[in-house]
Parts: structure tokens; sequence; C-alpha cells
């Protein structure tokens, strides 16, 4: 581990988002290379294989759950959304950063964004599909998920549309549509470089395809110029809106703990937070075994390390709204809870929340830390721990001890609840290991604009707009 | 008769330059000279380079509105249609039709209807997907993903005259100057 010193914090690589002496070719050779000259290697190969068992394990636990049904799960009556509903919750939000990435810094105009936003569009990909797997196998007859689609039946019915569980549907549809949309536009001039850039006549069949014919033209940039911009201004309160319904499937009920109005800001916060550590966790690995430390510099490490103390910050605000709301409140269900989580039998689990997203990042107030690649990757897992930590006490700890006493109980996840949690864990990353190979992790066209407004990397961008914002 | 067919199989002419202002200067003196029928092909987005050959704005913004606003339409009708019509339901003494309820759902469908909107018109109005075009046979057209800028004068636009354009070509002194077979 390097710790940083004072003369580095004045180098190239803390204060730029580029290094400098790039052109536009180097960077786009460098970028195209990875997928298209760099031979697998053997360390590819195993991470994909181990990655790969954890699927099989997933496709085992499901197709026994789809055998047995969900009673081999350690749900049952008063904690009836287990692992199930914490999963995907934690999921969720860990897909916020790449549209927060993509759509909100976009018209912030933060120039650091171009490096980190293609594979963090990946990942809110790969985490919405883990997401989605969950309610579908917590149905318990997943074979009639259709019933929560609005489309013609003998039987005449429609779905509930007051409800929140029905909300969601349409709000996590909406936005893995949207993010892959947004995803694939970001795509195509990239799909054209790499098919002019194939040796391989297959490789360059492919992706010539995938371009659908791309050839720069200057009014077709000015075309996607505008599709870009605009589909950036719709991600962003689709960002805001989603993790907002998925924290009403909560506040719409009254369950203690559950039924308040901070949740949907706490929760776009709290996803915000658990999405840029997943960020972080993959980009620190990515840039010294790929050797991108020119693109991925320590100045984005320093920014997401920023984002994430504001945005902790800003959860334990949330902890302690709920706190004093069910103190404020008077109600003995309410003040029981405060009582339970921090005495009662998950006490632990509450405890290690406010260590990890309360205590751990404030140690991002020192720019040391937060330019030091060691410290922000072991920082950044304690976080994803804790924001899935988070979940379950929201989830089990309000339903665990309820209004009546009589019907109070405990809730012990199954094997199979953690085969599937790893399970979803090796397909997301199987995920990210097949994309890292097969398509480019950084967008070249926006990293030639970055070239070039920063000339090469020689100066800090004077006024670097990625042009899709006028 | 043999020279017009000659004529209608030539795309037009393709001159390669090296950096971002040189073809932003190329493509308004091009302008400048009377040529009509210009394109540019650059590797990266240059901010006025369709506004100098003559592209006015686009028309996807209102494209993508016209198709947010449909997507709100039919969420919001679908909603009210199930309620009001469909399947009236008394549920906690709420009105058939509560509105409020039906907002996530509307914003939601607004929100991927103009999303569909802005890649549909993008791709609608670019004319892709397109397998194969003429640029693609000039030799070194494939940098224009990578480091090159190119300006391409139509054969069809009423001032090409293949000597003559490509003497005015030259004087903007580019790296190399090709006749695009169709």
């Amino acid at each position: 581990m390097t710790t940083t010193t004072q003369e580095d914090l004045h180098s190239p690589e803390t204060t730029m988002v580029l290094r400098p002496g790039q052109t536009y070719a180097k960077v786009t050779d460098k970028i195209a290379d990875l997928v298209l000259t760099r031979p697998f290697g053997r360390g590819w190969f195993a991470a994909v294989g181990i990655t790969g068992l954890l699927v099989c394990m997933l496709m085992f636990a499901v197709t026994y759950l789809f055998g047995k049904g969900v009673g081999i799960w350690g749900v049952n009556i008063p904690v009836a959304w287990g692992f199930a509903i914490v999963n995907f919750v934690w999921w969720i939000g860990i897909g916020h950063a790449g549209t927060f990435i993509s759509a909100m810094l976009l018209l912030m105009r933060q120039d650091w964004r171009t490096s980190i936003n293609r594979f963090a569009e990946a990942m809110t990909l790969f985490a919405v599909a883990c997401a989605g797997m969950f309610p579908l196998l917590h149905l318990g007859r997943p074979w009639k998920f259709y019933y929560l689609l609005p489309y013609p039946n003998t039987m005449w019915l429609w779905p509930q549309f007051r409800s929140a569980l029905v909300w969601d549907v349409f709000a996590v549809s909406t936005y893995f549509t949207v993010s892959l949309i947004f995803w694939y536009v970001g795509l195509i001039p990239d799909f054209a470089t790499m098919r002019d850039q194939a040796k391989n006549k297959l490789v360059a069949r492919i992706f010539g395809v995938l371009s659908l014919g791309w050839r720069g033209a200057a009014t077709h940039w000015q075309r996607y110029q505008a599709a870009y911009l605009l589909l950036g201004g719709l991600a962003a309160p689709l960002v805001v809106s989603v993790h907002s319904v998925v924290s009403m499937d909560f506040a719409e009920a009254q369950v203690p703990g559950w039924h308040t109005t901070i949740f949907p800001p706490y929760f776009v916060a709290g996803a915000i937070f658990s999405g840029f550590a997943m960020v972080l966790t993959l980009a620190i690995p990515l840039r010294s075994i790929y050797g991108l430390q020119d693109m991925i510099t320590l100045k984005h490490l320093d920014y997401c390390g920023r984002l994430l103390l504001v945005t902790g910050l800003i959860v334990c605000y949330g902890y302690s709204t709920e706190y004093f709301m069910g103190w404020y409140s008077g109600d003995p269900a309410e003040s029981y809870l405060n009582f339970n989580r921090a005495m009662g039998p998950y006490a632990w689990s509450w405890w290690m929340i406010v260590f990890c997203n309360c205590v751990t990042p404030q140690a991002l107030w020192f720019r040391q830390v937060r330019q030091s690649p060691a410290l922000m990757f072991l920082i950044s897992i304690i976080i994803q721990v804790g924001m899935w930590g988070e979940r379950f006490v929201i989830v089990v700890l309000s339903l665990h001890r309820e209004f009546l006493p009589t019907s109070w109980g405990m809730y012990y996840p199954t094997v199979w609840d953690w085969m599937t949690l790893l399970g979803t864990i090796g397909f997301f990353l199987m995920a990210f290991f097949m994309f890292v190979r097969f398509l480019p992790v950084i967008s070249m066209a926006e990293m030639r604009e970055l070239v070039h407004s920063t000339g090469g990397g020689e100066h800090p961008p004077k006024s670097f707009h990625p042009s899709y914002v006028k | 008769m043999i020279a017009m067919e000659k004529k209608q199989l030539i795309h037009g002419m393709l001159a390669e330059f090296g950096s971002e202002e040189a073809v932003l200067d190329a493509a308004h003196r091009t302008r400048a000279e009377g040529y009509q029928r210009v394109e540019g092909y650059t590797p990266f987005a240059i901010e006025g380079l369709a506004e100098a050959l003559g592209s006015s704005r686009t028309r996807v913004a209102a494209m993508t509105f016209c198709f947010g606003i449909l997507g709100a339409i039919i969420g919001f009708g679908m909603c009210w249609y199930a309620n009001v019509i469909s399947y009236r339901w008394n549920v906690g003494g709420r009105p058939p039709n509560s509105w409020p309820a039906f907002i996530p759902i509307t914003f939601e469908l607004m929100v991927l209807g103009a999303s569909m909107g802005a890649l549909l018109s993008m791709l609608g109005l670019n004319g892709l997907p397109q397998p194969y075009h003429p640029v693609f046979n000039a030799p070194q057209f494939q940098l224009a993903s990578k480091d090159r800028f190119f300006i391409c004068i139509e054969a069809t636009d009423p001032k090409y005259d293949p000597a003559q354009t490509r003497k005015f070509l030259e004087s903007l002194s580019p790296i190399s100057i090709v006749e695009v077979p169709e």
C-alpha cells in the first residue's frame, strides 16, 4: 500500500482527469486494444470460471426453489420479506450510480465522468438484472409473474394501479430499458471505431452490425448530440424516481420504521452511496489490471470519495431522523423499534451499519485517504456490506417485532438464501468480466473530445462541455 | 453519354484533414465557395461543424417531446380506463379517478416514451441502420473513427466538377484527396 505524500498531491495524476501527452490515436488504441489485441490471460479465465461456478450455484438454488417453493427460504410470518427484498433493494441501489454518472454529471458538465461512465452504465444494467430476479423468485408462483403487467385477460382483471408494488414494476422496467438505450447510444460511435480497428474480418463484421453503419457524419453527430443530451435529461429524474418508488413499497405500509416521509430522499442518497462504492470496487482493480491509470486517475478516486462522503452524511442524517421521529411520534411501537434496533436480538446489525455507513466514511475527509487506491478499495467494500446491512435492518427489524408482541418472531436465513445472494454476486461479476473483454470499457469518442478540450491532457479543460451540452 | 454514366458512379470528392480546426476552417470555406451538398466526417462531435455545413436545427427534440406526451397519455389513460371504465372498485373510499395515485406510472411511461422517441428519431433521421455507404470505399476512411477529419463534396452538388473541385480542395491544404466511387 502506498501512502500519498505531499509532493504527489501536485503531480498530474492527482490534479488532472487525464495524464499529459495523450493524442486521439493514443487513447483510441489503448482502449480498443484491450478488446482487439490483448490476449486472454489465465487470470481472466480463472475469474470467469469462479464466477461461473457461482452462477451454476444460483441456477441450482433457483431450480430447487421452483420445485419446492419459497418455504426453503427463511421467510415466514412475521418476517415474510427476507433476503429476497433485502437483496432486491441492495442491487437496485447499486444500479443507481451508473445512470447518476451518465446523466446528472453530464448535465452538470463534470468532465471526469468521461472515463468512468461506460463501465458504470454496464454495472447498472447488470445490477438491475440481479435486482429484477428477486421479486420474481419471491412471488411463490413465479410462472404467473405476468399478472403484474396490464394485459387483456379472460378474468377481466387489472393490476392495482394505486399500489406502490405495481409502480415498482413500471419504475424498474423503465429504468432498465432507459439505461440500456443510454448505454447503447453511447456505444454506437465506439462500435464504429472497433469495426474500423479490427484486423479480424469476423470481429469487424460483428462490430459493424452493432454500429448500425455509423460513419461519423457531421449531421449525424448533430442529431446524436441532441438525442444523447435529451436522454441524459430524461434519465436524471428517473434516477431519483426509481428508488423513491422502491422506498414507497415500505413507506405505504403502517409497519413501524417504514411509515415515514424521509424514506424517498434517504433511499435515493443511500442508493447513490452504495452505487459509488461499487464503482470504486470495480474501477480500482480495473485501472491497475488493464493499465488505465492515464485515464482513470487519482482525481477520479478523489471525486468519488467526496461523493461517498456527502451521500454517506445524508444517509446518517436519515438514520438520525428515523430515531428522532420514533421518539417524537410518541407511538409505542415506533419507540420500541428505537430500543429494539440498538439493544434487541439483531443489535449487531444496527451497530454494524452505524460503523460501516456512518463511522467509516468519515475517513474520506482526508485527501490522503481519498487518493489511496488500497484504502478506497477497502472503504468501498465496507460501505457495500453496510448498505446491505441497512436494508436488512429496514426489512427484518421492523417486521420481526411489530405492534402485537404475541406475533413477534425471529428470522433466520437458510443456506438457500445465502446461495441465492452469492449466486447473484457471481452473475454480476461474471457479466462484468465479460464486458471488460468484449466491449470498450471507456467511451473512446468522448475521450477524444476530452483530449481535444484539454490539449492532450496538457492543461485542465477550460470550457469542457462534452459538446452534448451547449 | 459515357462521360455522364461515369459521373453517376462517383459519390464525391473526399479531403482528409489532421485536426479539428483545419476541418472546421475547410467547412466554412467550402460553403463560402458555393458548394451546397457537403458532408463532414469526424471521430467525435465537433461544435459548429454541422452548422458550418448548412445543417440547421434538428427535429430530434420535437419528436422526443411528442413521444413523451404520447407515453404520458398512454400511462394515465391506462390507469384511468382500468379504474373508471373497465373495473370500478371501491378501495378505502377513494374515488375511482384517484389521479394522484396514477402519476408515478404516468411519469414512468412518459420517460419511457420520450427515451424511445429520442433513440428512434435519432436513428430514423440519420437513416441508420445503413450497412453500406460509398464513403467506406475511401482508403483512409477507417481513420474517420480514430484521428482524421474528412470533408466530402458530393457529386450531386450542382457546382461539382472533378477538376475544379479537386483544385479547390487542394487550396485547403488537406493531407489527401480521393474521388470516392459510388
